[in-house]
């Protein structure tokens, strides 16, 4: 059994270390190679994404998932993965064979009133408890729904219905996905390629024809017939409006030769045919897309796969740097460090759970859980610094760029205190504090992921490596600190006043005589120390930022005040400590309250929908962090229970627990945590 | 007693309370901007003594200290404590610079709160400005112009302005009269609903109709004076009046005595004894978004006095600073065809980078030496 015991950390960092190799590795492609074409560059948002990145982020915005499922599963079935479409599988759908993306089921609408109005409530699929509509079933109301839609984008914000802000939310949904469908194919074209392949050899021709009509001269009327058809679809093409903002730019400059070409000259499919066309070359780029059209339409894979590789061969010469990008992110989305990262948090939190609850009475099992734990959120954390890494260069930014990037790093941040607390104190509580922060601020980005591209471009006042690396990077770690704080201090309640573990003595750390209970003490005084130095630092640098940009030092915008609040916070809390003033319980309150104070700062000053910092509203959010305010306040509410009435304050009769050498009993002498 | 109030005033106590407060005072101030705008919710929640609430009109009752009174209790706290119970030595060294810091932060804010402006310089291409405009203020000017070399200006603040209040100056050969004035106002060509005629009986701006308006609190708006000025002769006798607004620069001269003045209304002017040229102003997009890229300014400085005469480019988060006062990109028109330097003077800019140094070695040096203790006490 102990022997066992000592194994086990070992089986489990066997099984999620397998599981994180299983997802590093190179992985194979279909009989179409989508994941070859998901790699390849466009420009979107401002930025060279792949394909799988525009996938994904369309997605996003009209189903508010990353992939499409495409059959029913009972919840109770976990084992049983569903069938479903992956982003880039529905683009190229979209793009290629929109008659079948018109029957996938990714419209969400859930407002009866708005359900009732389009006359849905009969159709769709539910899913979840949501009702998930097709494009062809959405095709009647198409125009009521442009309607109401419009009318709602003339509202303020703010002061939107629900329903109204449903209409808009599907009218843009709706928008995108039309523009999508003629992003590489003009619409009802069956074989792109041998079209573009005819049109291409009567192009000089064809222009030399109009020029003559257009000079009144005579000209071959079959040549002109035959030229000007298309001619006219191509520039429906080019005006569509919305390219690089709603739907991707695929066609690169042709570039010079010395390699230099600029971001701003990536083009649209149509626009760069109507150029072609102007200068009576066909651009090399749209001959691939055209046979990735065919290819895909007719079931031909050969075709689209030489495309494709084609494709990409060719952009080597001039936009290396470009298919290095698409390439990376596209690892980056398909590796999913941070959901592996939130797994394995999950894990580890119930094992640190299990270890922190046996401690006193069966230390063997304790110990094993504990380093199961700590050896877990060792790999999760590292899954997350690997993912934090490859978003900055992807991104060439420090870690924090927008509200989603800074839920990350406050969850790495958390895990790294976490973890330098259970090397210090090998009891189980940094483990609790690491796995709750981490899982917890992974859930939150996960959401906030859900909301569109995450890797935005930076808007000019914010386009400062040099600020965003120092003032926004400090900020956050003193965020990070006081929830650290704030979840050490929730341990000290709930473990105080539920179990008898605060008068165990810490066994784990020679040296030390102190019990669990002094030891959180001081693990909470310390993090605010270090709390207050990094959110007092990152103010005061926040305010000669905005000093060297705006010329003032402090202006009272909410961010700033919320900033503010936490050093005050945390300032009051030390000068408590020091005078004497409070005892531990009330201490403790104190740095639960913190949690209070640092995610009003964190999400509430954004809601307010001021200020220069706001990030925009979110009403979903402002739910959750009501329930977190709630729940905190429940703690401090707990702490007020009288000591005598807490299980590890209560007078010692039944349990035997006084003499620190009567605890070591069973307990074997722990390794260096890490080693 | 004095030992008493002493003991009071360099208690830890007070600092807990000054600061507990303070986070009260910054989270109700906060959120009052949502309903009162950020201007006058910075005055009345930061920058001042007490909180009055009014149950009724006119009483006034201070029902929470203000930002000044907590600031200053602060200060007076943190220097009494330290001439009352630390004693100058290296133990409390890290103390005393955090503590030295935070008083000059403070200090250093009240002088920025009390001696810092901040005014708009508006520049269309090729245009040369020597002055910015307040954002707050207006002044009713009169300008002789009977000297075509040079302008003499009088001016009057517009806080002076009050319906039937009479202005004098012994320059100037005549009195002024305010019959009407409207903090906040409208011009109008047409029939507007509650815009009427002003009653002016000269100028162009006779026929033209005035709305009053609210005043508005809002941070990205402002109050738009008018007023009608009437001109007394020594004896009393009327010489017209004029109908003038910050909303519309109208040139409306008269003559008097073989002198003439002309009348207006406008944004407080802030001279400089040197003049900036906008030679180009830039705005880049990310390329199919929205999401502004750079905004840039290129302007000549010229400075006859240093006989200075450069040019330089004003962007995000690179301002020019310039005899005093730093001119940073703030706005600029629909359509790119101006730009708008806000210009900010501020004495005590210095203060927080100082503040920022000494707080910042402070914690280090005293966090440092909890965390040596406690590295000692594990490895004993």
């Amino acid at each position: 059994m102990k022997k066992l015991l000592t194994i086990l950390p070992w089986i489990f960092v066997a099984i999620f270390g397998a599981e994180i190799v299983a997802v590093f590795m190179p992985k194979k492609d279909g009989e179409l190679h989508l994941r070859e074409f998901a790699r390849l560059p466009v420009l979107l948002s401002g930025r060279i994404q792949p394909f799988d990145s525009a996938a994904r982020n369309s997605l996003l915005q009209i189903r508010s998932t990353g992939d499409v499922p495409l059959e029913e599963v009972p919840s109770w079935k976990f084992w049983h993965h569903p069938k479903k479409l992956r982003s880039t599988e529905w683009l190229a759908e979209v793009l290629f064979k929109p008659e079948v993306a018109d029957t996938r089921p990714i419209f969400l609408i859930h407002h009866p009133e708005l359900l009732s109005e389009l006359k849905l409530t009969e159709k769709g699929v539910e899913k979840s408890g949501l009702r998930y509509y097709t494009f062809k079933e959405l095709e009647p109301a198409l125009e009521e729904i442009g309607d109401q839609a419009g009318r709602a984008s003339q509202i303020d914000d703010k002061l939107r219905t629900p329903v109204q802000k449903q209409a808009l939310k599907l009218g843009n949904a709706l928008m995108l996905y039309r523009k999508l469908k003629g992003t590489l194919r003009p619409p009802d074209s069956d074989d792109f390629a041998r079209e573009l392949a005819e049109f291409t050899q009567i192009m000089t021709n064809g222009v030399a024809a109009v020029r003559a009509k257009e000079a009144g001269k005579p000209y071959d009327a079959a040549v002109f017939a035959k030229f000007w058809g298309p001619v006219t679809r191509y520039f429906a093409m080019a005006n569509e409006p919305g390219a690089g903002t709603s739907y991707p730019l695929t066609v690169p400059p042709r570039g010079s030769d010395d390699g230099h070409t600029g971001h701003d000259e990536w083009t649209s499919l149509g626009a760069a045919v109507v150029e072609s066309i102007r200068h009576e070359d066909m651009h090399p780029s749209i001959p691939f897309f055209a046979d990735m059209a065919s290819g895909y339409r007719q079931g031909d894979a050969a075709q689209f796969n030489r495309a494709v590789a084609g494709y990409r061969q060719s952009l080597e010469a001039k936009h290396a740097k470009e298919v290095r990008k698409g390439q990376a992110e596209f690892f980056y989305n398909d590796t999913k460090a941070f959901l592996h990262a939130t797994i394995i948090c999950i894990c580890a939190f119930l094992l640190a759970a299990i270890g922190l609850l046996t401690y006193g009475t069966a230390p063997n099992l304790s110990e094993s859980m504990r380093r199961s734990a700590f050896y877990l959120l060792l790999m999760a954390g590292s899954l997350l610094t690997y993912g934090l890494i490859f978003r900055m260069v992807l991104e060439g930014r420090p870690p924090v760029t927008n509200l989603y990037s800074s839920a990350l790093f406050i969850g790495w941040g958390l895990m790294v205190l976490g973890i330098i607390l259970e090397i210090l104190y090998r009891v189980g509580l940094g483990n609790a504090v690491a796995s709750v922060g981490g899982f917890v601020s992974l859930m939150i980005a996960h959401n906030l992921g859900l909301g569109g591209d995450t890797m935005e471009m930076m808007r000019a006042v914010l386009d400062t490596n040099f600020w965003l690396a120092t003032h926004v990077v400090t900020v956050t770690i003193g965020y990070s600190a006081t929830f650290a704080s704030g979840l050490l201090a929730i341990a000290y309640i709930v473990l105080g006043i539920f179990t008898p573990i605060l008068k165990e003595p810490v066994t784990g750390s020679p040296g030390t005589k102190v019990d669990i209970g002094k030891a959180l003490s001081k693990m909470v005084y310390g993090i605010v120390c270090f709390a207050t130095f990094f959110s007092f630092v990152g103010t005061v640098l926040g305010g000669i930022w905005a000093d060297q940009s705006w010329g003032r030092f402090w202006g009272w915008d909410p961010k700033e005040n919320g900033a503010l609040l936490i050093v005050l916070w945390n300032a009051a809390f030390l000068h408590v400590r020091w005078g004497g003033l409070m005892k531990e319980r009330g201490l403790m309150s104190m740095a639960v309250f913190g949690n209070v104070v640092t995610a009003w700062s964190w999400f509430g000053t954004n809601m307010l929908g001021i200020g220069l910092h706001s990030y925009g509203f979110m009403d979903a959010a402002f739910v959750w962090l009501m329930i977190w305010i709630a729940s905190q306040l429940s703690v401090i509410a707990l702490a007020a229970v009288p000591l005598k009435n807490w299980a590890s304050f209560r007078t010692r009769d039944s349990r035997n627990s006084g003499n620190p050498s009567d605890m070591g009993g069973g307990r074997t002498k722990p390794s260096p945590a890490g080693a | 007693m004095l030992d008493r109030f002493i003991k009071f005033i360099s208690s830890l106590k007070l600092t807990v309370a000054c600061l507990i407060l303070a986070v009260v005072l910054v989270f109700i101030g906060t959120i009052a901007q949502v309903g009162e705008g950020l201007y006058q919710a910075q005055a009345r929640y930061f920058k001042s003594l007490f909180i009055y609430a009014s149950p009724v009109a006119g009483l006034k009752i201070p029902v929470f200290p203000g930002g000044y009174l907590l600031g200053s209790v602060l200060v007076v706290n943190l220097i009494a404590a330290h001439l009352q119970r630390f004693k100058l030595n290296f133990d409390k060294l890290g103390i005393h610079l955090i503590h030295g810091g935070l008083i000059l932060l403070l200090i250093g804010q009240l002088a920025t709160d009390m001696f810092s402006s901040e005014s708009a310089m508006w520049l269309r291409k090729g245009e040369t400005k020597n002055y910015s405009e307040d954002f707050q203020a207006n002044e009713l000017i009169i300008v002789d112009r009977t000297d075509p070399a040079k302008d003499t200006v009088y001016a009057i603040p517009e806080s002076r302005l009050a319906p039937g209040r009479e202005l004098r100056d012994p320059r100037l050969p005549f009195v002024v009269r305010v019959p009407q004035y409207w903090p906040n106002s409208l011009l109008t060509n047409g029939p507007l609903p509650g815009a009427s005629v002003s009653g002016a009986s000269q100028g162009l701006l006779k026929d033209i109709r005035i709305m009053p308006l609210p005043k508005t609190s809002r941070m990205e708006e402002r109050n738009v004076p008018s007023a009608v000025v009437e001109l007394l002769a020594p004896g009393g006798a009327s010489l017209g009046s004029w109908l003038v607004s910050s909303h519309v620069g109208a040139d409306q001269t008269f003559t008097l005595s073989n002198r003439t003045y002309n009348v207006a209304m406008r944004f407080l002017r802030h001279y400089k004894p040197f003049s900036l040229t906008l030679l180009e102003f830039t705005h880049e997009r990310y390329k199919g978004t929205d999401i502004p890229k750079h905004f840039a300014s290129r302007v000549r400085l010229e400075n006859p006095v240093a006989n200075e005469n450069r040019e330089t480019t004003i962007f995000m988060n690179n301002p020019l600073r310039y005899d005093g006062a730093t001119f940073y990109q703030a706005s600029f028109e629909q359509g790119d065809t101006a730009s708008m330097l806000q210009v900010v003077r501020n004495p005590g800019w210095l203060t927080p980078y100082l503040s920022c140094v000494l707080v910042a070695l402070g914690l280090t040096v005293q966090f440092s030496s909890h965390l040596l203790k406690f590295v000692k006490r594990r490895t004993a």
